[in-house]
C-alpha cells in the first residue's frame, strides 16, 4: 500500500479498525499519495484522508459500477493490460441474457429454488456451445443450480482453456462489450440518485483514480466488512476487481484490492479454515451425492486440461490426506477419501443456529467467538443455545455466551427461566496470545511467528493444547471400537512430539503443514514448496499453499529482519504464501513483452540473458516461461500457461472481468437494494438480490422496504461497526480496564438533523427499535453523520458500534448489543449476514425493561404490518422479469428496466 | 548578594538554556523530547494504553460516556499521562484556523518554519512544480485529534516550586517525580502552567450502580496522594529504549528523539503543510523565547492552542521570581530607608 499513488478506502474504516496496518497508508500519504475515504460516516479514517465522500450504506455497487462506466466511456482503461491479461476479449455463449434484458435478473434463475443455473453464463466454445465446468454432467447441473458452499476458492473450473477470443473487442458477445452495455446505465446522475453522492464528488473520485492509474502510477483499494456483510457482499468486491483490472492495477506494486482482515489470523482461519465448506488451502469440502468418489471430487475441483496450478489439485489433496491419515491413506483405499465427512447443504453459522432451534443440534463448541453478542439476531442465537444439550465455551473471560442462561435479556424478559434450561455449559479458560506460540497470518497472506512469553496461568490452555488433549482422549475412547464410524478417528495421525509440559511442540505442527517426503530410509525430509508435492502418496502436506514455510528446516515465519531487509518487497520479514510471494499475480507488473510497464513501477521482468523472470519478488509465474511462449493448450495445468497468462490460478490464465462460473448470484455485479431498504431500486425492477439466502421466520422478521405499507414505521437506516478501543463482541476488551475506560458505554451516532427530528440530546439516551429487538444507547449528536438526499428524499443513517453485551461475569463495562437488531439474511456465496444495513426507528429516552420491551417490539411490528413474507419475495415483479428476453436487435432493449418502473 | 536577571543561585529561571547543564549535571545526555505531529494522528489512543501499561497506572475514568466526541479521558491527570483530544469543527472554524495560522506566518513568528518561506513564495514554488495546491482537507468538516503529554519545560514550574526535591531534572533534561520523596504537598500542581501534574486520588470514583456490578472496582491503587505525571519513560531512556507511547504510535504522529533534531523536523513539517495550503499548521512549544523557555515535548497543531485545551501563552510562575525578588528587595530597602528617615527625623 505504501507504493500506491492513490488509495481509496471504501467499505472499511482502516484507521480505526486496522490502526497498525494504517501505517502503510500514512507512509503512502507522506510520499504524496491521495487518500480518499468513501463511507456513510466521517470516521477517524476520514479525518486523515484528503477527502471524505459520504455514501448511503449498501449502495457501493452503484458507485463502483458508475466508475467502470466512466473508465470505459472516457476511454481511460489500460488497453494493453486489459486485452492481454483479462478475459475482455473472450466471447460469451449466446444463451447468456444480462440484467439489461430481464429487468434485473440474469438468465437461468429458478424462482422456485431461488437459485441460478449458471450454464448459460459460460464462455462460447469453438463450436458455439458453452465451455462448462468440469464434472458438470454429474455435478452442478444435476440439481440444475449451483450452491455457494460447493465451490472452493481457487477460481471456478473450466473443462479446458480453449475459448474464443476477439482481441479487437468489437464482437458484441465479447466480455468487454457485455460489460460496457451492462454498466451503461450506471451514470453520475444515477450515483446521485442511489448513493446520495454529488456529481462533483463523483468526478473528484473518478479523476483521482484514473489520473493515478496506468503505466507510471497505481491506485489501490482497501475494504473490510463494510463490503462483505451484505446480501450481495461478494459482488461488491467483484465490482472493485473489475474496475481495478480495467485500470491495470492488479499484480503491480501499489495496486490491488486489500481485504483488511478483522483480527489476528482471520486470514489464517480461511487458509486453514474454520469454515464448514473448505479444507485447507481452499480445497472444497466434498458434497454428498455430487462427490461420492474421489475421481468425481477431483474432477469437480479442476480439469487436468484447464490452465494453471489448480489442475494439480490432486497432488494437493492426496498430500493433505497423507497428512491427516498417514499410512492409513493408500492408493487402494482412494487415499482414505471415504474418511472425510460430506456436506449435505450449507452448514454455516446461521443454519446451525436454526438447527439448534429445531432440536437437530445437540452440542456446540464456542471458541474465539461470542455469538450471544457478536452474531446477528442475538435473541435467536441465545434462544438457540438454550435448546442445546451441551455447550463448551473456551474464552479468556466468562463472556455472555457462557452466562446467557442466567443473565441474558431473555431472562430479564421472562422468555427464558434458568430452571427450565437443560443445556449443560462447560467453560474452559483459554490462553492469551502471549501465552502460546504459533503463527498469525495477516492480510498480506504473511505468516508471522510469535513466541510464547509466559506459560498460561492456572488451567488456561491454548487451543492447540486443548484440541490435542481432546483428540488424544477421543482416540483412546475409540481405540478398541469395531464400529465403522470410528475408523477415521482411529486412523487420524496424532503423533506430535510433546514438550516437557506434555503439550505438542508448535513447530512440529507448522512442519506438518509445510509437508515432507519420506525417503527410502523412512526419514522425513521437509519440502521446500508446493511444486514438490506428488499425487502418488510419497508426500504429505497439511496445507499446500503453506508449503515452504519450513523450507530447509528453517521456520521462515520467524524471520524478523528490521523493515524486512533492503529489498523493496521487504521479504526478509515473515513468510507470505504461496512460495513467499509478496504480490500475487506479479507477472502482470511487466508488459506482454516482459518489460516493466515503467521504471517507476518496476517489479518483476523477463531477463532475456538468463532466460527467466527476475525482480524484487518471487515471480508468480513459471520462472522460465518466456513472455511470447505459446505452449499447446492441450498440455493442461501450469504447462499450458502462455507467456502472457499472469492469472495462474484461473482456468484460462486471465483476470476475470466477467465470471462465467464460481459466483451463484451472477457473472457481473448488479446493484440491488439491501434486504431492508427505504429506497426503491432506481436501477432495476428487481429490488433485492434474488439469490440471497432467506430465513423467513417469526423470530427473524424484516421491516417493510420502500413501496410497501408500513415502511414509515422503521424510517431510518442503521449500520454497525467497530471502534479502535474495543475488540469485536468485547470479550478481549470489555474485561480490560484500560480499554473499557476509553469507550465505556454503548452509544449511537446521529446527525443534528435527526436529533432534532426525534428530540435526541447529546449524552442523553435513545431507544432503537428494529423488527428483531429493542435496545438502548447513549447518544452522540455529531456532524460526522450526514443526512443524504436519495431519490428525492432525506435518508438518515444511525451509527451503532457493536462491542457491548448484556450479561457476562466480571465485565468492566456492559450495554445493549447492536447485533440484536440485525436480521439474518445472507450472501449466497459466502453465507455472511447483512449486518451493515438495516431499518430502524429511534426514540428519545431509555428502553422499557423486561417484558415491556417485548410488548413495545410487538406493537411496532403490528403497526408496520410485518409478516414472515415481508421482504422475502424473491422476484419483485415476475411479469417484468421472467418473460422471454427481448431479441437482441430490439432498439428498446436497453430501456427494458426503465419502462417497467 | 546581587540578583541576576536570569537566575537564582546559579539556576536560570527563564529564557533559552540547556536544562541539564543548568541543573548542574557534570556529564549529561543530549536533551530528549517528543514531537507530536497532530496532523497525522488517527486518534487510536494506543499511546494512552501503552503509557498506562508500561507505567502501571490505574484506570481513572468513571466508565461513563462524556459526550465529548470520542474523548472519554478528558484531560491529563495523575494516572493519565497521555491524553488524546477529539475536536469536531465546521467550515467556519476551519477557515478561521487557516487565517490565524496565515497571520502567524506574516508576523514572522519564529514558531512557524523558516521565515524565508512566506506562504506566497511557497505557493509559487509549488505551482512551478506542477503540484496540486488546493487545500486538500475536507472543507465542510474536520475532526482534529491530538495526543497531549507533559511538556518537560525548559523552565519547569513544578520542579522550581517543589519544596522537597521530589521533582528533579534528569540527565536527559526531562522532569521526573521521585514518588518515594514526594510528600504530596501539591505545590507543583499550582506551579504547572499547563495543568499537567496532579496528585493521585484512589484512582476511581464511586462505583456506578445498575449497569454492571464490577464498575469502579479495581485492585488497590499504588502511590495514592503522590504527585504524578509523565516521566518521558525515564526507566526506558536509561536502557536506551524509546518511550512507550512513541514506540506504539502506528503512524509516527508521536516522534521521540534529540530535542534539536525534533525542532528541525517540526519546522520542516510546518513548512511542508504550508506549501500544501494548510496554513492552519503551527508549532507549539518550539519557541525558546516563550514563557517556559520552550518545551521538551512539542506539538504541531492545526488550530489555536486553546482549541486543544492548551494555554496560548504559558508562563512559568518562577519566571517572575527575579523581578519579584528585586521588587521585594526594593520594598525592603524602601521600608528600611523610610524607617531610618522616620527614626532620624524623629531625632
Amino acid at each position: 500500500m505504501a507504493n500506491a499513488d492513490c488509495i481509496v478506502l471504501q467499505g472499511g474504516n482502516m484507521a480505526e479498525a486496522h490502526p497498525v496496518g494504517f501505517q502503510w497508508v500514512s507512509e503512502a500519504k507522506a510520499r504524496g499519495a491521495k487518500v480518499i475515504h468513501v463511507d456513510p460516516r466521517f470516521t477517524r479514517t476520514s479525518a486523515v484522508a484528503d477527502k471524505h465522500i459520504p455514501i448511503r450504506v449498501g449502495s457501493d455497487v452503484a458507485l463502483l459500477g458508475a466508475l467502470i462506466n466512466y473508465v470505459i466511456s472516457h476511454d481511460l482503461w489500460f488497453k494493453e493490460y486489459v486485452v492481454a491479461y483479462t478475459n475482455a476479449a473472450t466471447i460469451v455463449s449466446d444463451e447468456f441474457r444480462d440484467t439489461e434484458d430481464l429487468g434485473g435478473l440474469f438468465s437461468g434463475f429458478d424462482p422456485t429454488t431461488g437459485k441460478y443455473d449458471p450454464s448459460s453464463w459460460s464462455y462460447a466454445d469453438a463450436d458455439g456451445s458453452g465451455v462448462g465446468g468440469t464434472g458438470d454432467d454429474e455435478g452442478h447441473n444435476k440439481s440444475g443450480t449451483a450452491s455457494g458452499e460447493m465451490a472452493g476458492s481457487g477460481g471456478a473450473p473450466l473443462e479446458h482453456s480453449g475459448v474464443q477470443r476477439d482481441e479487437t473487442l468489437q464482437d458484441p458477445r465479447t466480455v468487454f462489450q457485455i460489460l460496457k452495455r451492462h454498466y451503461s446505465r450506471y451514470t453520475p446522475e444515477m450515483v446521485q440518485e442511489v448513493c446520495g453522492i454529488s456529481a462533483d464528488d463523483f468526478t473528484y473520485l473518478a479523476k483521482a483514480i484514473t489520473e493515478n492509474s496506468g503505466r507510471d502510477r497505481t491506485t489501490c483499494w482497501g475494504y473490510a466488512t463494510g463490503w462483505t456483510q451484505h446480501t450481495l457482499g461478494a459482488q461488491f468486491i467483484r465490482t472493485a476487481a473489475i474496475l481495478q483490472l480495467l485500470l491495470g492495477n492488479v499484480g503491480r506494486p501499489g495496486g490491488g484490492i486489500m481485504a483488511l482482515r478483522g483480527h489476528a489470523s482471520i486470514q489464517g482461519s480461511t487458509d486453514i479454515p474454520t469454515l464448514f465448506n473448505l479444507l485447507p488451502g481452499y480445497l472444497p469440502m466434498p458434497t454428498v451425492g455430487l462427490h461420492d468418489t474421489l475421481p468425481e471430487y477431483l474432477d469437480a475441483i479442476a480439469s487436468k486440461k484447464q490452465k494453471g496450478f489448480w489442475a494439480d489439485a490432486d497432488r494437493y489433496f492426496i498430500s493433505l490426506m497423507k497428512a491427516y491419515f498417514g499410512d492409513a491413506a493408500q492408493a487402494d483405499n482412494n487415499w482414505a477419501y471415504d474418511y472425510l465427512p460430506r456436506l449435505s447443504g450449507p452448514h454455516g453459522t446461521y443454519q446451525t443456529t436454526v438447527g439448534m432451534l429445531a432440536g437437530d443440534v445437540e452440542g456446540y463448541f464456542v471458541l474465539g467467538q461470542n455469538p450471544a453478542v457478536g452474531s446477528a439476531n442475538g435473541r435467536m442465537q441465545r434462544l438457540a443455545m438454550a435448546k442445546l444439550k451441551w455447550l463448551v465455551v473456551r474464552d479468556l473471560s466468562l463472556i455472555e455466551s457462557a452466562t446467557w442462561w442466567k443473565d441474558s435479556p431473555e431472562i430479564a424478559s421472562g422468555e427464558l427461566r434458568t430452571e427450565d434450561i437443560d443445556t449443560e455449559v462447560f467453560f474452559m479458560p483459554a490462553a492469551t496470545h502471549v501465552e502460546k506460540a504459533g503463527t498469525f497470518t495477516q492480510t498480506q497472506r504473511m505468516l508471522q511467528w510469535r513466541h510464547q512469553a509466559i506459560r498460561p496461568p492456572g488451567e488456561c490452555q491454548s487451543d492447540m493444547d486443548f484440541f490435542y488433549q481432546l483428540g488424544a482422549r477421543i482416540k483412546e475412547l475409540v481405540a478398541d471400537s469395531t464400529d465403522e464410524v470410528d475408523a477415521p478417528l482411529q486412523a487420524v495421525t496424532w503423533d506430535y512430539p510433546l514438550d516437557e509440559h506434555g503439550d505438542p511442540v508448535p513447530e512440529s505442527v507448522l512442519q506438518e503443514i509445510n509437508g515432507y517426503r519420506t525417503n527410502e530410509q523412512g526419514e522425513r525430509e521437509l519440502l521446500s514448496g508446493y511444486p514438490e508435492l506428488k499425487a502418488d502418496g510419497s508426500t504429505s502436506c497439511g496445507c499446500w499453499i503453506y508449503s515452504g514455510v519450513f523450507a530447509g528446516g528453517q521456520n521462515m515465519s520467524a524471520r524478523r529482519v528490521p523493515r524486512g531487509g533492503p529489498n523493496p518487497a521487504q521479504n526478509e520479514w515473515g513468510w507470505a504464501w504461496p512460495a513467499d510471494r509478496r504480490i500475487l499475480y506479479n507477472r502482470a507488473s511487466a508488459d506482454p513483452d516482459g518489460k516493466p510497464w515503467s521504471e517507476r513501477k518496476k517489479y518483476i521482468w523477463w531477463d532475456e540473458e538468463q532466460g527467466k523472470w527476475v525482480g524484487d519478488d518471487v515471480p508468480d509465474f513459471p520462472v522460465d516461461r518466456a513472455p511470447h511462449s505459446r505452449p499447446d493448450p492441450d498440455l493442461g495445468g501450469p504447462a499450458a500457461l502462455t507467456g502472457d497468462d499472469p492469472f495462474i490460478m484461473q482456468a484460462d490464465g486471465k483476470g476475470w472481468l466477467y465470471a462465467p462460473k464460481g459466483l451463484v448470484d451472477g457473472p457481473l455485479p448488479v446493484h440491488y437494494e439491501a434486504q431492508e431498504s427505504p429506497v426503491r431500486n432506481p436501477l432495476y425492477v428487481q429490488q433485492q438480490n434474488p439469490a440471497r439466502m432467506i430465513f423467513a421466520r417469526e423470530d427473524n422478521l424484516d421491516a417493510p422496504s420502500a413501496g410497501m405499507p408500513g415502511v414509515e414505521v422503521y424510517p431510518y437506516v442503521f449500520t454497525t461497526y467497530r471502534l479502535t478501543e474495543h475488540h469485536t463482541a468485547g470479550g478481549m476488551s470489555r474485561w480490560l480496564p484500560y480499554l473499557s475506560e476509553l469507550q465505556p458505554e454503548m452509544f449511537c451516532e446521529v446527525s443534528p438533523a435527526l436529533a432534532q427530528e426525534r428530540g435526541l440530546v447529546n449524552d442523553g439516551w435513545a431507544t432503537i427499535v428494529s423488527p428483531r429487538a429493542v435496545i438502548e444507547a447513549k447518544v452522540l449528536v455529531t456532524d460526522r453523520m450526514t443526512p443524504l438526499t436519495v431519490a428525492g428524499k432525506t435518508v438518515h443513517q444511525v451509527g451503532l458500534p457493536y462491542h457491548w453485551g448484556v450479561g457476562g461475569t466480571d465485565a468492566i463495562v456492559s450495554g445493549d448489543a447492536a447485533n440484536d437488531l440485525i436480521g439474518v439474511t445472507l450472501d449466497p456465496n459466502t453465507q455472511i449476514q447483512e449486518s451493515k444495513v438495516g431499518s430502524c426507528d429511534v426514540i428519545a429516552g431509555r428502553r422499557p425493561r423486561g417484558a415491556a420491551s417485548l410488548a413495545l417490539l410487538a406493537s411496532y411490528n403490528e403497526r408496520a404490518g410485518v409478516t414472515t413474507e415481508t421482504d422475502n419475495i424473491r422476484i419483485t415483479d415476475p411479469e417484468a422479469e421472467l418473460k422471454d428476453p427481448a431479441p437482441k436487435d430490439d432498439p428498446n432493449r436497453d430501456k427494458e428496466g426503465w419502462s417497467q418502473f | 548578594m546581587s540578583i541576576d536577571e536570569h537566575s537564582v543561585l546559579g539556576h536560570q529561571l527563564h529564557g533559552p538554556t540547556d536544562p541539564a547543564a543548568d541543573a548542574h549535571w557534570q556529564v549529561h545526555k543530549s536533551r530528549k523530547g517528543f514531537f507530536t505531529d497532530t496532523s497525522i494522528c488517527i486518534g487510536c489512543k494506543a499511546c494512552e494504553v501503552a503509557c498506562k501499561e508500561w507505567n502501571r497506572n490505574p484506570r481513572d475514568g468513571d466508565l461513563e460516556l462524556t459526550g465529548w466526541s470520542y474523548d472519554n479521558t478528558q484531560a491529563l491527570g495523575a494516572s493519565t499521562w497521555r491524553h488524546v483530544a477529539f475536536i469536531e469543527q465546521d467550515r467556519e472554524r476551519i477557515e478561521e484556523a487557516r487565517e490565524s495560522g496565515r497571520q502567524l506566518v506574516s508576523l514572522g513568528m519564529p514558531t512557524v518554519g523558516p521565515p524565508a518561506k512566506t506562504p506566497e513564495a511557497a505557493t509559487d514554488s509549488a505551482i512551478a512544480a506542477g503540484a496540486d495546491t488546493s487545500a486538500p482537507d475536507t472543507p465542510e468538516f474536520r475532526w482534529l485529534m491530538a495526543s497531549d503529554v507533559c511538556k518537560h519545560c525548559t523552565h519547569a514550574g513544578c520542579l522550581d516550586v517543589c519544596p522537597t526535591g521530589a521533582l528533579f531534572r534528569t540527565e536527559f533534561s526531562t522532569v521526573v517525580v521521585q514518588p518515594d520523596v514526594c510528600n504530596g504537598c501539591g505545590t507543583c500542581v499550582a506551579g504547572c502552567p499547563f495543568g499537567v501534574i496532579q496528585r493521585r486520588s484512589d484512582g476511581t470514583v464511586e462505583p456506578t450502580t445498575g449497569r454492571g456490578e464490577q464498575k469502579g472496582q479495581q485492585p488497590e491503587v499504588e502511590k495514592k496522594g503522590i504527585a504524578q505525571k509523565c516521566t518521558l519513560c525515564y526507566d526506558r531512556l536509561l536502557d536506551d529504549e524509546t518511550p512507550a507511547c512513541a514506540k506504539t504510535c502506528p503512524t509516527t504522529s508521536i516522534k521521540y528523539g534529540d530535542h534539536t533534531d525534533l525542532v528541525d523536523i517540526a519546522r520542516d513539517r510546518v513548512a511542508q503543510l504550508h506549501e500544501q495550503g494548510l496554513t492552519e499548521a503551527r508549532l507549539y512549544g518550539a519557541n525558546e523565547l516563550d514563557g517556559v523557555g520552550g518545551t521538551g515535548a512539542m506539538f504541531l497543531l492545526l488550530d489555536e492552542p486553546q482549541v486543544y485545551g492548551l494555554p496560548p501563552d504559558p508562563r512559568v510562575p518562577t519566571a517572575d521570581l527575579p523581578v519579584m525578588a528585586k521588587r521585594a528587595g526594593m520594598a525592603v530597602a524602601g521600608m528600611v530607608t523610610a524607617a531610618a528617615i522616620a527614626f532620624l527625623g524623629a531625632r
